[in-house]
């Protein structure tokens, strides 16, 4: 079998990738929880958190080379950037693809493609402002490929693995309060559950809606930025991609559900990652899609099912 | 009486007012907007120095201008009252020469613009023959063929070209043109019999388990897929030809048939008629297609999809019919451009075509067949008619932009179907759907 050799070593990186997902999806099934709707738009937000860390880490390291504690400095100052870019990025996004839309009762049907004109609009200016070649992040902290930071079971664990795994944990768990035990996560469930209801009983929807945008902004630049740090570099493209496979794992978790998010995040880029021995790199973008139609084939409410009211 | 309200605190709450004032947020979005148009048509930017475009577009004097636009929008907006009576007028004299409104004279109408669609050409330079060809006469029949799916079901299907790329792969392979042989090699023409089923079939295939779900599902799922069908023909290269294409061109079209021979050559014209025919022939069933039963499930469908469930119709069958129909239309005008061109690439069929057939339907109206051709050959004839404005790689930004313009002011497109701009309005009163969004009831899961 071609999974015998090296499991761990295709294990760990996919585990990275996942918690990326994760990001990810979480922005699609806040939005859809809220909207019941598919923000195609998102994948521009987690490009723009992207270019936003790239200036912001570029910029203050310059000709640096840091190392111990500063490093860390960056990677939050990064992600922080990102996930700023992000939230104002999905906030506008909102307010001028959505509100006036919603404003009118406008059909489903309008919405989806006022998106993917927004994601158009948005990749297309970040190609023409900031060039349509890749760039890199410089990196924050010393890279030293043969020399992991320790090792699993024979499986190298890079920084850079360690980085995301951290910063993801950090957010996951983050939202998980913000979404459980805030104001703001109980307008966020209300409105799931039913927004007619919760408008009835004081919710200011609109409020709420731009808020969850604004929460899904932040989750999803602070993942373009922790992808940007990666050996893709950022670029104005990078969004689709990614942004397909995470929703693809908000419907294999069950998309409005949040850890069903997380999990299907994980789930996805372990086995994307495990598929690519068997079927070489240029057919794993092809995995995700296959896992895609196979979900909606056997179980539409993916493996923790819809659960759009009670969210969490 | 007590005046509680220090000086400070009133001129907050004046500030308040002032921004809470209706036309005072219409100027600021007014601005806004001539803002961003300035960043969108100024001077790009680039990897060396990623502020170059802003600087250059927002704090030159060129802004200015735009500024002023900006205002002079915002008083037509502001001042919309005062313009009124004479907007109406224009539009009553406007409406007067919108023939294909009034039955009596649809038919001459049509007729003028049939015989007008086969003078003009003669008149045209080489280039704008082939401009005309390859980018209007396919991309109406593309249009025609999605508007099935947008328009007339309320479906959205963001990788229409994949079926396109399959009509065209379909072609080369049946003319012998793919490194894996045919059986036998045929003439295009026959081979657009198997282009058309092959797309059919993919479209059934990737529909059946989709369209029993939220209709958004289908959208994502066929943004997936004309990402995939990429893929396949890049890695798949002892079948498609990998990345180059097929090695050998697929053949020009070709009749040899009771004593007459003829062969389409790389003339732009004898294509343009060949593709005149099968535009008028295909509007034709489609106008049939709509008036039929079939139409009449579709409007039902989109109207109020539970309603016509209980009625009896079989949703997820005419839904799968809209997509599967569409799917054809795509793979036959797949044929038509693989013989045109000859050498296909699978850069010739990335998403961001899905994405301008999608544009070009809902520009000229969703469920539209005069829209949908009139936005291809309006939509296609812009970028070349303005190349030495527009760069070429600019131009996602505009059409992005026009698509989220439209879907907010004008989401019935600028040549509408009476019915459609009639159920978009009762959608925003809050009676119909006016898509096939819901999940279908009688679907397995819920």
């Amino acid at each position: 079998m071609c999974l015998t050799h090296h499991f761990w070593g295709f294990f760990i990186p996919g585990l990275a990738n996942g918690f990326l997902y994760a990001l990810i999806a979480l922005g699609y099934t806040l939005v859809y929880g809220v909207l019941q709707l598919i923000n195609f738009a998102h994948s521009e937000v987690f490009m723009s958190g992207g270019f936003g860390g790239l200036f912001v880490v570029n910029w203050l390291i310059g000709d640096k080379h840091p190392s111990g504690l500063s490093s860390v400095w960056y990677v939050v100052i990064g992600i922080v950037a990102g996930a700023v870019i992000g939230a104002i990025v999905a906030f506008i996004l909102e307010r001028v693809a959505y509100r006036p839309l919603r404003r009118r009762h406008a059909p489903k049907l309008a919405f989806l493609i006022s998106a993917i004109g927004m994601s158009y609009f948005l990749l297309s200016l970040a190609g023409k402002e900031f060039g349509r070649d890749s760039r890199t992040i410089k990196a924050p902290f010393t890279t030293t490929p043969t020399k992991p930071l320790f090792t699993f079971y024979g499986a190298p664990i890079t920084v850079y693995d360690a980085v995301i795994a951290i910063a993801a944990i950090a957010m996951l768990i983050m939202l998980d309060r913000i979404v459980n035990a805030t104001r703001l996560g109980q307008g966020i469930r209300a409105v799931a559950q039913d927004a007619d209801t919760a408008s009835l009983m004081g919710v200011d929807i609109n409020r709420v809606i731009a808020q969850t945008f604004i929460v899904g902004g932040l989750l999803g630049g602070a993942a373009g930025f922790l992808f940007g740090l990666g050996t893709a570099g950022v670029s104005y493209t990078m969004g689709f991609t990614p942004g397909l496979k995470a929703f693809t794992a908000a419907v294999l978790g069950g998309i409005g559900n949040i850890r069903g998010a997380m999990l299907g995040g994980l789930l996805l880029g372990v086995i994307e990652n495990l598929s690519l021995p068997c079927f070489g790199a240029n057919w794993v973008d092809v995995v995700s899609f296959y896992i895609l139609v196979l979900v909606l084939l056997v179980r539409p409410t993916g493996i923790l099912g819809e659960r759009l009211g009670r969210s969490a | 009486m007590t005046t509680t309200a220090t000086p400070e605190k009133s001129r907050v709450t004046q500030a308040r007012a002032f921004v809470a004032d209706d036309r005072v947020r219409k100027l600021g979005g007014c601005l806004l907007a001539a803002l961003v148009v300035a960043l969108m048509t100024g001077p790009s930017g680039s990897l060396t120095s990623p502020t170059h475009g802003f600087r250059a577009s927002l704090l030159s004097g060129r802004v200015v201008v735009f500024l002023v636009l900006g205002v002079a929008l915002w008083g037509a907006i502001v001042g919309r009252d005062a313009i009124a009576p004479e907007v109406a007028r224009a539009s009553a004299v406007l409406r007067r020469f919108n023939v294909l409104r009034d039955s009596r004279s649809r038919y001459p109408a049509y007729a003028a613009l049939l015989a007008l669609a086969i003078v003009v050409p003669h008149l045209l330079s080489n280039f704008w023959q082939e401009v005309v060809v390859d980018q209007i006469g396919v991309y109406v029949l593309l249009a025609v063929g999605l508007n099935v799916v947008v328009g007339f079901a309320g479906l959205l299907d963001l990788g229409y070209i994949a079926f396109y790329a399959i009509g065209a792969y379909s072609s080369a392979y049946w003319t012998g043109s793919l490194p894996i042989k045919p059986p036998h090699h045929f003439n295009p023409f026959v081979s657009i019999i198997f282009a058309v089923l092959a797309a059919m079939v993919a479209g059934v295939i990737l529909g059946a388990p989709t369209l029993r779900l939220r209709g958004d599902y289908l959208a994502i799922v066929t943004l997936g897929f004309g990402e995939i069908i990429t893929i396949y023909a890049n890695n798949l290269t002892s079948v498609t030809g990998g990345a180059q294409g097929p090695p050998k061109p697929v053949p020009h079209f070709s009749i040899d048939l009771f004593g007459i021979h003829y062969k389409w050559r790389l003339e732009n014209l004898p294509y343009y008629y060949l593709l005149l025919v099968f535009v008028v022939v295909i509007l034709v069933m489609f106008r049939c297609l709509e008036n039929s039963r079939v139409g009449r499930a579709w409007t039902a469908i989109r109207e109020d999809e539970v309603a016509a469930e209980a009625s009896g119709v079989n949703t997820y069958k005419y839904k799968l019919m809209a997509f599967a129909i569409g799917a054809s239309t795509s793979g036959f005008a797949g044929v038509l451009f693989a013989s045109k061109i000859q050498a296909i690439t699978p850069l010739s069929f990335l998403l961001q075509q899905s994405i301008l057939v999608l544009v070009l339907v809902i520009f000229g109206g969703m469920g539209s067949l005069p829209g949908a051709v009139l936005g291809a050959a309006v939509i296609q004839w812009l970028p070349n008619g303005l190349r030495t404005y527009i760069k070429k790689e600019d131009l996602f930004l505009y059409l992005g932009a026009l698509l989220v313009v439209m879907m907010i002011y004008r989401p019935q497109g600028v040549f509408p179907s009476r019915r459609r701009s009639r159920e978009l309005a009762m959608a925003e009163a809050g009676m119909t759907t006016a898509d096939a969004m819901s999940a279908p009831t009688a679907g397995e899961i819920q």
